[in-house]
């Protein structure tokens, strides 16, 4: 047995926009379809922008990729802004009982002063890295074309953003609420010469100008790499010193990890699979941009985990070039 | 770690945004911001910002994802009950059109400009509240796409926003007002957007339409407003924050600030335009007049808000008086001429009925029966002789502001505000003496804008013929997206749907 309403039907004159039934045919589309294709303004600017007078808004030519149609490019996770949210607050909501369960018990303050250290000197700096990744996206939104394609990166730059206010939280924590803590592992970052050649790296990043091969850099090169050091290889070094409940409190970087991998992946292996052209230009950043990572990362390993943990990052990270059909250039560590 | 004083809500903000930059030494700070000087702006100490609002991402995500899960309810419930149905009237739909057409692309703009002066300014403080608005102007840029999917399958007009924002002749009036702030330096950007168009003028675009869907039974687009309304006191924050850090900064910033507060704030009016002629033509129930927001939300808060700014040596916008003065006739004017170009529009247009025609001589006593009622009674009685009037003639537009030439001289409403001016050999007309101005300011800029009139004679749009223009170019559905509404596909349903008889053509005026 089932329970029927009657309701009052009414027939339907179109069953979406012109624009989304032009691209998908004349059905009924998804809300991310009605929120992501073609939205965004294509034709018949006005003026020539003063901080970029040979181009026009919305220029495709901001990168050297070319894409026939760029909405080609899009995100496997149907991310618009309504399923982004839902999805980042209940990553938050976890996140934060886990934080609020590290202060009630002392876990994090407890620990030895020693650790408290070490936390600060080589977990806490990242939340640097995540700034500037907070801006490069930032910026790629803004230039990129195609809604698939430029909301994906604002969501990144947000999350970078909440993932390094997370990171500075465990200071305070530490620090119990005073700063001193942030001040201290920020003099690492600025000073330290373990730390320079990745904020070299970091400024390095904010001066690409092409959005295309910022994003490859940023959201593929030093993102999966990072990631995988400091919340796999860094987090089980932490745990033989006895600090294994620093992984609660990243826990969201490594669901955010794996999130954002199968984004990216899908990126710019769209992007690779267009042209000969376009792979090639995306090989040669590769090949450019690979190395510093890993150079960057050297000096913290060697004082850390260990230099040879930075193969497994180095395997993980040419797996997924592999999938995306460009090649790692398995420098030599 | 020896323990000093624990940080205050506002320090410890700071630490979890600002204090996550630091100075490069790698690469020249000029580098990496390079658009921060160009406009002449003169920033002496970023510190000085104050965060217009505290929130981290985590707090950021939980009240949005609320907000969304509310609104989808609301938006779920409204399609499967077919909520278009309690709408006051048909032709209420006609202002959603409008919007769709209008403003979301706004939003979507404002996305695309707040993400990047969310990366360009050297105070790590104001990218963030930038990159914040960002992302909240795509928030608002979909939901209106979902808000508006259900009546777009149910009424026309609706079904290519987008594209009609790219092409039709009097879409160019929002779009190059947005370009025009996208195509400006960062500070410019954020004076005219957020200051000029956020903080002084949105109760006259926000509060119209949304008022007006709650006063004519529009549920999707009421809660879409209401979920809105914490988004948008943000964002006001954000503009009063910069126009004050700037003018603090230093003195010389003065002067700059003042030609594009005088700049935009007459933009702004231009656009706003279009929504005089909705509130007081379009909603079947009306909200208020435009002259009475006019007055509330601009004479009066804008007048006390300039008062404040006065200490820092801003006086009130150039053409505020001649503003304050326009607000007896823009409306009446502008929907004379939709009226007239009734063909090319992708809404419906018609004569107000007996009752709103004494509404509006109610509202506008001194100008209404004198100057607009006239000619409607006229043009009704044509229109009962099966001769409704349209204007073959293409309208001259304003190489600034683009409305057509058509809004009235001050001192006289029976002539029309016409300037003129020569540049590099060619002339170049106007509505006003403001639009005039604002272009002899910046002529290279304003003598590149894409006119849809010029375009069209010159061919670009798809051919000579205005009836290809329109449906091949512009894409509207002849004969269902245009013309009068009585008569309209979408009143025909309407009138199925409500169990109504045709209408008699003696019901108007």
């Amino acid at each position: 047995m089932s329970v029927e309403i009657k309701t009052n039907s009414i027939s339907t004159i179109r069953n979406t926009y012109s624009h989304i039934k032009r691209r998908f045919g004349d059905k009924p589309a998804t809300r991310y379809q009605e929120a992501s294709y073609d939205i965004e303004a294509t034709e018949n600017f006005h003026y020539k922008p003063l901080w970029d007078p040979q181009r026009s808004l919305n220029d495709e030519s901001r990168t050297s990729i070319k894409m026939k149609d760029w909405y080609q490019i899009n995100d496997p996770r149907q991310f618009y802004y309504g399923a982004y949210v839902g999805n980042r607050a209940k990553m938050q909501e976890s996140a934060e009982t886990s934080y609020k369960f590290c202060e009630k018990r002392n876990l994090i303050s407890g620990l030895d002063e020693s650790i408290h250290l070490k936390i600060l000197k080589y977990l806490v700096p990242f939340r640097h890295l995540n700034l500037s990744a907070n801006m490069n996206n930032s910026m790629i939104a803004g230039d990129s074309v195609a809604t698939t394609v430029a909301q994906a990166h604002i969501y990144q730059s947000m999350d970078h953003l909440g993932m390094g206010q997370y990171l500075s939280r465990i200071a305070l924590i530490i620090d119990g609420n005073t700063g001193t803590a942030l001040n201290t592992s920020k003099t690492f970052w600025i000073d330290d010469p373990m730390w320079q050649p990745m904020r070299k790296l970091a400024e390095d990043s904010m001066v690409v100008k092409d959005w295309f091969e910022l994003s490859l850099l940023q959201n593929l090169l030093i993102d999966k790499a990072v990631f995988a050091f400091v919340y796999e290889a860094m987090d089980e070094w932490f745990a033989t010193l006895g600090a294994r409940d620093i992984s609660m409190l990243t826990e969201f970087m490594r669901d955010w990890n794996k999130d954002t991998t199968r984004w990216i992946v899908a990126v710019v292996k769209t992007a690779v699979a267009e042209s000969d052209e376009n792979k090639e230009k995306l090989q040669a950043w590769v090949n450019l941009w690979e190395p510093q990572v890993f150079s960057a990362l050297v000096p913290i390993a060697q004082e850390t985990v260990g230099k040879d943990a930075l193969v497994n990052v180095q395997n993980e990270l040419a797996a997924l070039l592999k999938k995306t059909g460009l090649q790692s250039t398995e420098s030599t560590l | 770690m020896t323990a000093t004083k624990k940080l205050n809500l506002k320090q410890k903000y700071q630490y979890l945004t600002r204090d996550m930059d630091w100075e490069p030494s790698y690469q020249k700070k000029s580098d990496i911001f390079p658009l921060e000087e160009f406009e002449g702006i003169k920033i002496i100490d970023w510190d000085g910002w104050e965060d217009p609002f505290r929130l981290t991402m985590d707090s950021y995500w939980k009240y949005q994802a609320e907000k969304e899960k509310k609104l989808y309810a609301i938006f779920d419930a409204f399609a499967q009950n077919n909520g278009h149905q309690n709408i006051s009237d048909a032709r209420y739909v006609n202002s959603l059109k409008l919007f769709l057409s209008g403003v979301s692309p706004l939003e979507y703009a404002a996305f695309q400009g707040y993400a990047k002066v969310g990366r360009q300014f050297s105070g790590a403080g104001a990218r963030v509240a930038c990159q914040m608005q960002a992302i909240d102007e795509l928030r608002h840029s979909q939901t209106q796409q979902h808000a508006m999917s259900h009546y777009n399958k149910h009424f026309n007009g609706l079904h290519d926003a987008p594209l009609m924002h790219d092409r039709v002749w009097f879409l160019s009036v929002p779009k190059s007002f947005f370009d025009d702030a996208r195509s400006a330096g960062p500070f410019e950007f954020l004076t005219a957007i957020s200051f000029s168009f956020e903080y002084v003028l949105t109760n006259l675009l926000f509060v119209p339409f949304m008022s007006g869907a709650a006063y004519n039974g529009d549920m999707a687009t009421v809660t879409f407003g209401f979920s809105a309304q914490s988004d948008e006191a943000r964002h006001m924050t954000l503009g009063l924050e910069i126009i004050k850090f700037l003018l603090e900064q230093h003195e010389d910033n003065v002067p700059i600030v003042q030609q594009w507060i005088d700049k935009w704030f007459w933009r702004g009016f231009r656009l706003l335009s279009l929504v005089s002629m909705m509130m007081d033509y379009m909603l079947p129930n009306k909200v208020m007049s435009w002259k009475e927001a006019w007055e509330v939300y601009y004479e009066q808060s804008g007048g006390a808000l300039f008062k404040d700014l006065e200490r820092y040596g801003i006086r009130p916008p150039k053409y505020q008086d001649v503003a304050n003065a326009a607000k007896e006739h823009i409306s009446h004017q502008l929907w004379s001429t939709f009226y007239q170009y009734g063909q090319a529009t992708n809404f419906h247009t018609w004569m107000p009925k007996k009752e709103e025609l004494d509404w509006l001589a109610e509202k506008y006593p001194d100008s209404f029966n004198k100057y607009y009622r006239p000619r409607f009674e006229h043009w009704d009685e044509l229109q009962k002789k099966n001769q409704r009037y349209y204007n073959p003639t293409l309208p001259q537009l304003c190489q600034v502001c683009q409305v057509p030439v058509l809004f009235t001289e001050t001192d006289d409403p029976s002539s029309i505000s016409h300037r003129d001016t020569v540049y590099k050999e060619d002339r170049y007309h106007f509505c006003s003496e403001a639009c005039c101005e604002i272009f002899g300011n910046e002529p290279e800029k304003y003598v590149q804008a894409w006119l849809p009139v010029h375009q069209i004679y010159q061919g670009n749009c798809g051919g000579p013929e205005l009836p290809g223009v329109l449906s091949d170019y512009y894409h509207i559905n002849l004969g269902e997206d245009n013309l009068e509404f009585s008569g309209s596909p979408d009143e025909k349903r309407w009138n199925e749907m409500k169990g109504i008889k045709p209408s008699k053509k003696d019901d108007a005026a």
